[in-house]
Parts: C-alpha cells; sequence; structure tokens
C-alpha cells in the first residue's frame, strides 16, 4: 500500500563475498535452505542443475560463478532465492540472505562507477542506505543464457 | 468480474448449441423427413437467439432468428429438407460459430451476415436459393420484400416479441419489473446480480434496460427495468426481488400482447408444447413438472455436470500431490524402522488413500476423443460435396478419453488423415459403381483403449495404396533405390508414404496436401510418444492405426545410474538391456559397436556424453541399454541399472530449454530431480 504513494520499494538483500546485493521483493518468489541439485549436462557451469522445488523442477543458478567470483563450499547460511521473472522461475544460490529492507527510489543512483567488477554489467544501480552500499541487480540479464551452445547438437 | 461470469458461460453454452446444431443438422440430411430432430435444431437455435440477444450480440441474434423461420418453416412442412437447403443453414451455423469464436477471442462478435441472412430469407420464401447466390436481383428484390415483414412493437424488437408471444402460449407470464436501488447503494452491480439471481430462478429474463453488460458496468442511474416470463403471480414477484437488499422501489407491470400473430406460430407453439409434454409426463412430481416445462426451451443436457477448472491448478495440485507421495514414501521407510504396529497401519492406510488420490487427480486430465471428433462429421460433409463423392462417415468410441495434452495435439493430424482418405483413398462413385462397390464410400473413425495405450484407426474402403505405385514414385523421387524396392515388404512399401517429399496422388488437390503432410503427421504421432501403421489391401481399403500414449504426464521409464546420477530412459525407446563384455566391443570407423543379436550396434557412452564426474574405470562388463529411433539402434552404455518405474514427466521451465539429449525431468521417491533422456536426440 504505501509503495504506491512513495518511491519506496522493498528489497531482499543478500551477500556474496563481503558485498551486498539487492532485489526487489516482489520479484522473489521464496528464500530456500540448499538442497540437493540434479546436475544438468551440456550447460554452462553456473547453472548448478535442477532442483524439486515442492513438486517443481526448478533450474538454480550459481551467483558467485554467475559472476565470475571464485566458488565456496556451501554452508548452513547458504541460501537459494526463488525468483520469477518473464514466465521463468529460478533459483539464486547466495552465501546468506539476510534482510528485506525499503529503498527510496532517490537512494539509487542509476551508474554504477565505482564498482568496476565483472558483476557491473548484471547491476542496474546502487542505493546507498547510512553506509552500507548495496547493489541492485538487474534479473533479466542475469537470467540471460549466453550458453546455448550446440555442442554435439547437429542433428535437425 | 459478473460480466466475465455470464459471457463465459454464453461462449460454453453457444457452443453446445452449435455443436448440436452441426450434429442434428448432419442427422437430418440423412433423415430428411423426421420432424423430431428439426425441433431439436430449432430449440438450439432458439435458444441460442435468446441468449445472444440478452448478451446484446445483435448480429448473432437476426442470423439466428432467420435460421430459426427456415426451420419453422420445415416444420410446418412449407418447406422441404434439401441439400441445397442445408447447405445454407451449414454456411449459417459456421457464420454463427465464426462469431461465438470471435466473442470467445475477446472480440466483438459482429460479422457481415447479411448475404446469409438474404439467403435464408429467400429460402423462407420458398425461392431456391441457388439462384439469390448467382444473381444478386434477386436478392434484391427479397431485400425490398424483407421490411414489410418486420413490424414495429413498442420497445420491444421482434425476437423478444416473438420469445413473449411463444411463453404466454405456454402459459407463462411476461412482466416488466422496474427496480429502483436507493441511492445510497454502493455495489450497484452486485444488487443487479442478486436480482437477476432471483428472477432467473422464477422465469426467464428476456431483456433488460439498460443491457445486462451497461448493468454489469454499473452504467445506470437509480433505475432499471427487466423482462421476464414466468408462472410467478404479480405480487409474488414483487416480494421476491424486494429481498435483495438496497432494492427502494419494485414495479411491476403485466405485458400485454396485441397477439395478431399468424396461426402458423401457433402451430409451432403446439409442437413445442407436445414437446414438453412427452418430458415431463415421465417425471412423476409435479415440481419436476415445472423444471421441466421452464427448462424445456433451454434443452440443457441433465446428466453432464461438470465445472471448468484450469489445467494449471490441476497441475499445482498434481505437483502438490506429489509432495505428498514422497512424504508417504519416507513416512514408510519411518514406520518400518520404527516397528510399531499401530503406526504401521496408519501408514498403510495413507498410501491407499494416497493411491486413489493419484489415479483420480490423473483422470481429471482426461478428456473423450470425442472433443476432437465432433468437428469431423461436418467436414466430411463438405469434403465429400466438393470432391463429388459420396461418403458415409462412422464414429466409435468417442468417449475414449486421452489426456489433455495429446488431445490438443491430435486434431491436425487426424484432419489430415481423414482427408487423405477421402481425397486419396475413397473413389468416385461411378468407379465404385464400376468395380462393383456400394456408391457410398465408407470411413470409419475408431478409438478405442488398450493397455496402457489409446488407438485411433482410420478405416476406408477405397481403393487401397498401389504397391507399384508407390515404389515408382520412391524411386522417381529418389527415396529409394531399384534395388532396395523389390525387396521391401507391403508393410515397408507403405511407410514409403510417411517420408518426407511423397505424393501418390496423380493430381496435386488441395484437398489433401502436396506430399507434404504424412510425414508431419508422422512426425507429431511421434513427438507425441505415438507411432502410427497403415495397413491396405488393393481395391479393398486402407487402415491407418495411431497409437497413443494414455497420458503424456505419466512414462515408463527405466532408471539407471551414471557415477552417482540417475537418468531416466523411456521406455518406449528401450528395445532391451544387455550386459556386455569389453572385449566384444568392436572399432569401427572410430566408433565403438557391438555386435547385437546380427546387427551391429553403436555404443554411446553416456558417461562422455553428460560429462558425468566420473573415477576411474567400472569392472570388465559394460551394462547397455539399446534404444531404438525408427530403425536405426543404438546401445547406451550405463553404470548400473536401478530399475523400471512409472514417473510424472516435467519439464525443465522456461529458463532451461534446449538441453541436449534432455527432454524433461522427473521427481523419484526420495524427493531428487533425475533427467529423462531424450533418445531421439542421441540417434542420429
Amino acid at each position: 500500500m504505501t509503495e504506491t504513494l512513495t518511491d519506496d520499494l522493498k528489497y531482499i538483500v543478500f551477500q556474496l563475498k563481503e558485498k551486498e546485493y539487492a532485489i526487489p521483493v516482489n520479484k522473489v518468489h521464496s528464500i530456500e535452505k540448499i538442497e540437493h541439485i540434479t546436475r544438468v549436462p551440456g550447460v554452462s557451469s553456473y547453472i548448478k542443475g535442477v532442483l524439486n522445488l515442492r513438486g517443481v523442477v526448478t533450474p538454480i543458478i550459481d551467483l558467485r560463478l554467475r559472476f565470475d567470483i571464485e566458488e565456496v563450499a556451501y554452508t548452513d547460511s547458504t541460501r537459494i532465492i526463488i525468483v520469477s521473472f518473464d514466465d521463468m522461475e529460478v533459483g539464486l544460490i547466495v552465501d546468506t540472505a539476510n534482510d528485506v529492507i525499503d529503498i527510496k527510489a532517490e537512494a539509487i543512483e542509476p551508474q554504477p562507477e565505482v564498482v568496476g567488477v565483472d558483476e557491473a554489467e548484471y547491476i542496474n544501480g546502487v542505493a546507498k542506505l547510512d553506509k552500507r552500499l548495496l547493489i541492485l541487480l538487474d534479473l533479466e540479464k542475469i537470467l540471460q543464457r549466453d550458453d546455448l551452445k550446440t555442442t554435439y547438437g547437429n542433428e535437425g | 468480474m459478473e460480466m466475465n461470469q455470464y459471457l463465459e458461460v454464453f461462449i460454453e453454452e453457444s457452443k453446445e448449441h452449435l455443436q448440436s446444431c452441426n450434429e442434428r443438422l448432419l442427422d437430418l440430411e440423412k433423415n430428411p423427413e423426421d420432424m423430431n430432430i428439426v425441433n431439436d435444431i430449432f430449440r438450439s437455435a432458439h435458444t441460442l437467439k435468446g441468449m445472444s440477444a440478452t448478451m446484446g450480440y445483435e448480429d448473432l441474434a437476426s442470423l439466428t432468428h432467420q435460421m430459426e423461420n427456415v426451420l419453422d418453416a420445415i416444420r410446418n412442412h412449407k418447406l422441404s429438407v434439401s441439400p441445397e437447403l442445408l447447405d445454407i443453414v451449414f454456411q449459417a451455423t459456421d457464420d454463427l460459430e465464426a462469431m461465438v469464436f470471435s466473442i470467445a477471442d475477446g472480440g466483438d462478435g459482429k460479422r457481415d451476415v447479411k448475404e446469409v441472412v438474404e439467403k435464408l430469407k429467400l429460402i423462407e420464401k420458398g425461392e431456391s436459393p441457388s439462384q439469390s447466390s448467382a444473381k444478386s436481383e434477386v436478392a434484391a428484390t427479397a431485400t425490398a420484400i424483407a421490411p414489410a415483414s418486420a413490424k414495429a412493437k413498442s420497445n420491444y424488437d421482434e425476437f423478444e416479441y416473438t420469445v413473449l408471444q411463444q411463453s404466454k402460449e405456454q402459459g407463462f407470464e411476461a412482466f416488466e419489473i422496474t427496480i429502483a436501488l436507493r441511492e445510497d447503494c454502493l455495489l450497484k452491480a452486485a444488487r443487479v446480480y442478486m436480482v437477476f439471481e432471483v428472477l432467473e430462478k422464477v422465469g426467464e429474463v428476456i431483456k433488460s434496460t439498460p443491457s445486462v453488460d451497461q448493468l454489469e458496468e454499473e452504467q445506470f442511474d437509480q433505475e432499471f427495468t427487466v423482462s421476464i416470463v414466468s408462472k410467478e403471480s404479480l405480487e409474488d414477484l414483487q416480494k421476491m426481488v424486494m429481498k435483495v437488499s438496497e432494492v427502494e422501489k419494485v414495479e411491476v407491470v403485466t405485458i400485454s400482447l396485441d397477439g395478431d400473430r399468424s396461426n402458423q406460430e401457433e402451430i409451432v407453439e403446439e409442437v413445442i408444447v407436445d414437446e414438453v409434454a412427452k418430458i415431463s409426463s415421465t417425471d412423476s412430481s409435479s415440481e419436476e413438472q415445472k423444471k421441466s416445462a421452464t427448462t424445456s426451451t433451454t434443452t440443457k443436457q441433465p446428466n453432464n455436470k461438470t465445472i471448468r477448472v484450469n489445467i494449471e491448478r490441476l497441475d499445482i495440485l498434481l505437483n502438490l500431490f506429489e509432495e505428498l507421495v514422497i512424504d508417504r514414501g519416507r513416512l514408510e521407510q519411518i514406520s518400518n524402522d520404527l516397528k510399531n504396529q499401530e503406526l504401521h497401519e496408519t501408514v498403510e492406510r495413507m498410501s491407499r488413500i494416497t493411491g486413489d488420490l493419484q489415479n483420480i487427480i490423473l483422470n481429471m486430465r482426461m478428456v473423450p476423443v470425442e472433443t476432437v471428433f465432433n468437428r469431423f462429421p461436418r467436414m466430411v460433409r463438405q469434403l465429400a460435396r466438393d470432391l463429388g463423392k459420396k461418403v458415409n462417415l462412422e464414429i466409435i468410441g468417442a468417449e475414449t478419453e486421452l489426456d489433455r495434452t495429446v488431445i490438443d495435439e491430435i486434431g491436425d493430424p487426424l484432419v489430415h488423415l481423414i482427408r487423405n482418405a477421402l481425397d486419396h483413398g475413397l473413389e468416385t462413385p461411378e468407379v465404385r459403381r464400376a468395380n462393383g462397390k456400394n456408391e457410398e464410400g465408407s470411413v470409419v473413425l475408431k478409438a478405442f483403449h488398450s493397455g496402457n495405450h489409446v488407438f485411433i484407426e482410420i478405416d476406408d474402403d477405397g481403393a487401397g495404396i498401389n504397391r507399384r505405385k508407390v515404389l515408382e514414385k520412391a524411386i522417381k523421387n529418389g527415396i529409394i533405390s531399384e534395388q532396395t524396392a523389390a525387396t521391401l515388404s507391403d508393410k515397408e512399401v507403405f511407410d514409403l508414404i510417411f517420408a518426407s517429399g511423397f505424393s501418390t496422388a496423380d493430381k496435386i488437390s488441395d484437398v489433401s496436401g502436396r506430399g507434404v503432410g504424412l510425414d508431419v503427421v508422422k512426425n507429431t504421432i511421434e513427438s507425441l510418444g505415438g507411432s502410427i501403421s497403415i495397413d491396405s489391401k488393393e481395391g479393398k481399403g486402407s487402415t491407418f492405426s495411431i497409437q497413443l500414449p494414455l497420458t503424456l504426464s505419466i512414462i515408463s521409464v527405466m532408471l539407471v545410474e551414471i557415477a552417482k546420477e540417475k537418468f531416466a530412459v523411456p521406455l518406449s525407446s528401450i528395445i532391451e538391456t544387455a550386459i556386455v563384455k569389453k572385449d566384444e566391443i568392436l572399432n569401427a570407423h572410430n566408433q565403438k559397436v557391438i555386435d547385437f543379436r546380427g546387427k551391429v550396434v553403436p555404443l554411446l557412452f553416456l558417461k562422455d556424453i553428460f560429462e558425468v564426474p566420473s573415477q576411474g574405470e567400472g569392472d570388465d562388463f559394460y551394462s547397455v541399454v539399446i534404444v531404438r529411433k525408427g530403425d536405426k539402434m543404438a546401445g547406451l552404455v550405463v553404470d548400473s541399472f536401478i530399475g523400471q518405474q512409472e514417473v510424472v514427466l516435467k519439464s525443465l521451465g522456461n529458463y532451461l530449454t534446449n538441453v541436449f539429449a534432455i527432454s524433461g525431468a522427473t521427481i523419484l521417491g526420495d524427493g531428487q530431480v533425475a533427467l529423462i533422456v531424450d533418445c531421439n536426440a542421441l540417434i542420429k
């Protein structure tokens, strides 16, 4: 209700290697603990495989690998954020999912020049909140598959 | 919201009525003298007219009205049924169908129906409609006459007037109810809806001012007027409507008709009343009689109570249910470990119930093939006329049920095969007579269950497939060589017509394709996990037999293990499994092959294809699953077989499309996902 009045939007905040990222809460379906993931052959390494999410087979992306950050072993705090975008439902593996916060529209700065790392191309903007720097992710770009290779397929 | 509710009902019912019109019209063609059929059609048309007028679809209403007039004339023996007449009526139903579909797609249901209406008018006047299509001047004169018959009637148009008139003759009273809502009424549309609900219980609403959709959108002040036919008294109606809250004032007025209708109309009425009497005489209670009298005009199928559920919701239900099944598995495990008798019994009971539940849920997705078949009689009729052939189509087993997803896909291939049978299979009446056959060719469309499959057969008693012609064509088109041609069995020859770039018809007609069709048919059916075969005797006819899986959502698979990963191979593509010694493997052109029952079968190592991370070499034996795609075979090398299982097929979602050699996924008893191997992609 309130967000229609102001330009505040609720965001889910999560961490990847000391940095904090945010996705709009309305794109987030649920947050799950890590479970058995079935590997899918012949896709990019950042697609870890598929997971049974209450009967729905859901693809899982390891965001660390997507952003070319080194992989770490999953811990108790590792979470899978299930996001839906454009008819797609995908899980994102993150180090931890901390909390939900409001970000005012004016706190968002569009061009993240300072960030200058590999994930730059997936970023929508950055938000400064007190002393925290939140990186707002562009789901559309994250979910773009650049791996549609046809390694074996030469069949019609 | 409410408008949608009405609209959906309207569309569904209209479709039903149109379907029954179509069916009965075909019956009528066979028995032109049977007045019961005419009555049935009349009633369907009549209801359709009423409904569309209420919904404000005027083109629809005016066309049905005209159609009704023609039917009426037939009923009164003023006209006799001729193929030309039926052609026009069919054309009218086609137009009606197009309009209803346009409404269903969110259109306004408008369509230029003048031509058909004119033709119907001409028929009604006993003139030959073929003249009108040839000479437009005749049509012009007809239009000149037409307005004379259309008399202006207070604020009711002709259809509404007829409805009022007819109801009156059936002992219904017509009322005009003016309802005023309180000024502080907030949900006017909701109140309107409640009023309509009340009124529809006691009678039939004929007209409302403003129209229903305007009312739904609250485009009125405080008052609106509804015309209704009912057997209730004036006072009762008033009381009933007053019970709806926030209604301030109700005025009920009896509508008097100046009743100067031709006696023709009355005869019509007698027929309807007779019908009603027949129906009601079977019911014992007077209450029932009353009901049947009110509903007889709307002809609803009474024993067909269904609700429409979005298929997505069913999928969600199925998903949740599967979760339950997985938990059940865990529970069974726990109860086995605990060895508690009571727990054990409870779990056992639960297992049985969930089993039943699963069957029910899966059955909900099943739809009778009738939904596909029922459009064929029309199509065959039209086609037969176009081709100048005489055809009798027989449909057997229309109640056979198939999974919804299969139903959606099977229509086009069937259309193609039937067209094929009519165009290429059946001969012209002259040829048939010369060959000592009945002039009328017969096409039988048959569906039946057998085991886990549904079979659909299309059987014609036409010329059959000419082996020599097929071979000639195949050789000419470079599909086979002359040497192989001699060695082929009849069956193999027939299969050639499924090869792409093949057409046996000497002439290309626009009825069945240009030889691009049958291979598409075959592909579609195979993509559904089915198969198609032909049996034919020259001079006697051909049978196309399609085998389809009962459902697409559940398939039988062989679970196999590669390192620690589990994969499922569809049983439909497995020929058999084998254990092969390492030293039995041969090398041919850099390809490892085995000699399997005298055939050379290439081996595919799934471990490499699926890049399974594994440690070290296995033992001296390979476990091989022999799979096929058409005539080609391949051996899939896996680490071990787990066993056969029925699994629920799931897609990988919209994100993971185009994964090589994986056609989907399934969830195993332990809650893990196993991928389903697409054997067709593995065999080139």
